[in-house]
């Protein structure tokens, strides 16, 4: 009993003196705790420098939480018990979070450095007008493939990775709009159907992908193509360029049938505090020099056109992160298809998954 | 003893605990069972679970936990049994469970890595001349790292209970001329059934919900009933159907208890006031 | 007790590389200058140094630390509690309904775990933040606490406590000096299973965490999309030397003393 107790006390007071530590540390952050904002981020995609940087110009403390899925992010926010003033969803869940009430309009009057966004990427139909969301990154769907491990082979179009020299060799992404949408793609068709039989087709037209399919999984594709473990993923262009970063054999396509153009944009939920200091935050991101930095930081393609001017040329004329407008028409955005089609789109997939084994 | 009403009084935090964070959720997710997509009471959800596909996703679950409970006992017992003879016992029985204290994303990123065609394993199989195999996304791969997950898990009850043995029991045993498996299967495993047992619950029942390797590690050629909840919940965001599948899925573990605690009273050692 | 042999040594020798096989892997890259798992480039100090400039990711593994120390000891209490009061329970039908309750929240998955507790603390309004961590952790480590305490309890034998009433012991005694001795290793079993899933949690932690407060999983898990660095793995590698150390520091102070895990042998 005696070193029962003895371990007992020995836990709380280191607990005490971590917790004491903690607060010591919490206020060595530079700006004071009074005027804050809270960040709500995906992990690893701002450039923390920036953060402290913002603290200093403006006097705001920023507290930065991170999640991993834009659906998690949602639940939290629509629950509530939680004050972020600033979220950056992709442009589905947008419009879900349009729907469902859970957004602060923007104050364009507050954001002079809107200007510097490039008018391409500005009034889209996930968002009119931008009333709600201010692009932060943007990117596309398409294939990552390492020609190295292939013969030299390369992608043109989705129906290259039907080739049946590819047996086990394609890994997929594991999220059902985006395969579901490929086969469509493949298919000829919208992906952003919702004509059962022209999911159901796509979804038979899938099945007949199986022999190929060595994996499907999710942000780890990075790592399998790095490794050489894997030489052919449906993957975004924002994981591919970090896979070309680490691994300058591998290369990145968008196939001509078309494919999926995808944008995260900064939003100000209902939940938030300081709705001055998330516009001033927001400002702040769209300074051209700061895009720059922050678009070097997390390597993905960055919407802001007077940035682009900080950048190195050799990134921004790369056709794979910043295709052309013409490249651009073949793309489409994501719509809000509701839950009800969602959940179509996840029973096929979940099918397909099966089928697997 | 006799039955004072402050007897229970130290049991009022766990009473409370089950009400709270056991009862109160349990209500929450059979509400929730009954609702679909657009917020109306329905059957329906109940009717989707008995389609083909949750059934095999039931059988593929149950088959899947049967196996990493079975390799996890096989590996364990040995091992807390020889740890039970070492010189520093505590000390080698914390070092089998610090590695479970390192993050389980960063440890599978690792085993993604080990197991890769340029991982040092297949370099091993290389050298010894058996050649190049794909281990990542097989079953194998998924077995050998839940296994790995939940070892400790299994090691530390057995180990428990099989330090605890009166030596002299095993001494008398072999005094009477049983030999080493005789001891060991009429007297030794009798007196550990207890730990194991504890052992197999904490396995069995969190492999049946098993979700993020079967995506990292067996690259989703292996399904399992924790891999549609969360794809209910996080992905379709129908959390009808996903918290159908839970309330499906804790009748099942009682089932399990309920076959598990039949036992309970031949078990050797049992001690309970009568 | 007899000393081992050469077969088990070497059977424990292969359990113990197995074990530590991932966790040298991810140590060896934290000095990899390349950034990433493969492919190692040049040796470099320079993700620890990374480690050390990073305020915010230390008080991350502070509140981690705190988080998975406090709810292990609160869960420990709670747990043997409720364990030795479930084994005087006489009905057989209302122990097993009271254990198969206590296993529920081992069998659901993490993200309904997360979602009802998320709902249960804006219900009854509680701030998110430490405190709803803190309760979560105690909340999903109790079980696993009672099922690590229960086969001790049930080797007790029911005439050690006979024989401590009989000597005039009061309830108090009794717990504190017979029954709670003798499942001493049960409960540190518990304890430091508890840790471990506190330690593991991301799920729950997410749901119901706010206002700033992050620990090192949901840190983690959020990095994936972008690429969790080697920082990360710098981290983990000086968190488990530090245990290590910790670890070996604490047994060869106590070695003389007395054995944190031995029951009542002596």
């Amino acid at each position: 009993m005696k070193d029962i107790i003895r371990v007992s006390v020995v836990i709380l007071a280191v607990s005490a003196i971590l917790i004491f530590i903690n607060a010591k540390l919490a206020n060595t952050g530079g700006a004071s705790g009074k005027n804050s904002i809270t960040v709500f981020n995906w992990g690893e995609y701002l450039d923390p420098a920036l953060l402290k940087q913002f603290e200093e110009e403006t006097g705001i403390k920023v507290i930065y939480e991170t999640f991993d899925s834009n659906e998690a992010m949602m639940t939290k926010i629509e629950q509530g018990g939680t004050t972020y003033d600033i979220a950056v969803p992709s442009e589905y869940a947008i419009e879900k979070m349009k729907e469902s009430d859970l957004l602060i309009p923007i104050d364009k009057a507050k954001l002079p450095n809107l200007k510097n966004i490039d008018p391409y990427f500005l009034d889209l139909a996930f968002d009119p007008e931008n009333k709600f969301s201010i692009p932060y990154f943007w990117g596309t769907l398409g294939i990552a493939y390492n020609p190295e491990l292939l013969d030299g082979q390369t992608f043109e179009s989705w129906e290259d990775l039907w080739d049946p020299s590819l047996e086990q060799e394609v890994v997929l992404v594991d999220s059902a709009r985006e395969v579901i949408g490929m086969g469509l793609n493949a298919l000829g068709y919208s992906l952003n159907s919702t004509n059962i039989s022209e999911l159901e087709e796509a979804a038979d037209k899938l099945r007949t992908l199986q022999p190929n399919i060595k994996a499907i999984i999710g942000d780890e594709i990075t790592q399998l193509m790095v490794n050489g473990e894997a030489a052919v993923a449906l993957t975004w262009s924002g994981q591919a360029a970090d896979m070309m970063w680490d691994n300058e054999d591998i290369d990145y396509a968008v196939p001509e049938e078309g494919s999926n153009l995808w944008f995260d944009n900064m939003v100000i939920p209902r939940t938030a505090k300081n709705i001055d200091g998330a516009h001033a935050f927001i400002n702040f991101m769209l300074d051209a020099e700061i895009a720059a930095q922050n678009a070097d930081y997390v390597g993905y393609s960055t919407p802001n056109l007077a940035a682009l001017d900080f950048m190195d040329p050799e990134v921004i004329q790369d056709e794979r992160y910043y295709p052309d407008e013409e490249a651009r028409n073949h793309l489409e955005v994501y719509k809000n298809l509701g839950l009800e089609m969602l959940g179509t789109y996840n029973e096929l997939f979940l099918g397909l998954k099966m089928d697997l084994q | 003893m006799n039955a004072k009403p402050t007897r229970f009084l130290s049991f009022v935090p766990y009473a409370a605990w089950i009400v709270l964070f056991v009862i109160a959720p349990i209500a929450l997710i059979t509400y929730y069972s009954f609702f679909d997509l657009a917020g109306n009471f329905t059957l329906e959800n109940y009717r989707n679970f008995f389609t083909s596909i949750y059934f095999k996703l039931i059988v593929n679950s149950f088959w899947y936990a049967f196996l990493i409970t079975f390799f996890s006992l096989l590996f364990a017992y040995p091992t807390a049994y020889f740890l039970t003879k070492t010189k520093h016992k505590q000390l080698w029985l914390l070092l089998i469970i610090i590695p479970s204290w390192i993050n389980l994303l960063l440890k599978t990123y690792a085993f993604i890595g080990l197991f890769g065609l340029y991982g040092p394993i297949n370099a091993f199989l290389e050298m010894a001349g058996i050649g190049q195999h794909q281990l990542l996304f097989t079953d194998f791969s998924f077995v050998f790292v839940a296994v790995y997950i939940f070892i400790p898990f299994m090691i530390l009850p057995i180990f428990n209970s099989l330090d605890k043995l009166n030596p002299a029991l095993i001494d008398a045993a072999q005094d009477l001329g049983a030999n080493a498996w005789t001891t060991f299967s009429r007297v030794t495993l009798p007196l550990t059934m207890n730990g194991v047992k504890s052992g197999i619950q904490v396995v069995f029942i969190p492999a049946l919900s098993l979700f993020m390797i079967t995506r990292l590690i067996a690259g989703n050629k292996v399904i399992t009933l924790g891999t549609a909840i969360e794809q209910q919940f996080l992905v379709a965001q129908n959390w009808g159907m996903g918290s159908t599948i839970a309330v499906f899925l804790i009748l099942f573990m009682f089932i399990i208890m309920l076959f598990t605690s039949g036992s309970e009273k031949g078990a050797a050692g049992s001690g309970k006031i009568k | 007790m007899g000393k081992l042999s050469k077969l088990p040594k070497l059977y424990l020798a292969f359990v113990f590389i197995i074990l530590y096989t991932p966790i040298f892997y991810l140590l060896y890259y934290s000095f990899n200058s390349g950034g990433t798992m493969s492919g190692f480039e040049s040796f470099t100090f320079e993700h620890y140094a990374a480690v050390f400039e990073d305020t915010r990711l230390i008080m991350i593994l502070i509140n981690t630390i705190v988080v998975a120390l406090l709810s292990a000891l609160v869960s420990t209490a709670i747990g043997v509690l409720g364990a030795v009061t479930i084994t005087f329970i006489r009905k057989k039908a209302l122990r097993n309904a009271i254990l198969s309750m206590n296993n529920i929240l081992i069998v659901s998955p993490d993200v309904i775990i997360g979602a009802s507790f998320l709902i249960l603390f804006t219900l009854v309004g509680v701030k998110l933040g430490f405190a709803s961590v803190l309760i979560s952790h105690i909340a999903f480590s109790i079980p696993i606490v009672v099922i690590m305490v229960l086969p001790k309890l049930q080797e007790m034998s029911p005439s050690l406590i006979d024989a401590a009433i009989d000597l005039g012991a009061s309830r108090r005694d009794v717990l504190t000096r017979v029954i709670i001795p003798f499942i001493k290793p049960g409960i540190f079993a518990g304890f430091f299973l508890a840790l471990t899933y506190s330690l593991d949690d991301f799920a729950v932690t997410f749901f119901v965490t706010g206002n700033g407060f992050s620990t090192l999983s949901v840190e983690i898990y959020s990095m994936a999309r972008a690429g969790v660095t080697l920082t990360i793995n710098a981290l983990s590698g000086l968190i488990f030397i530090v245990t290590l150390l910790l670890v070996f520091g604490y047994y060869a102070i106590n070695r003389k003393s007395k054995n944190p895990f031995s029951g009542v042998r002596k």
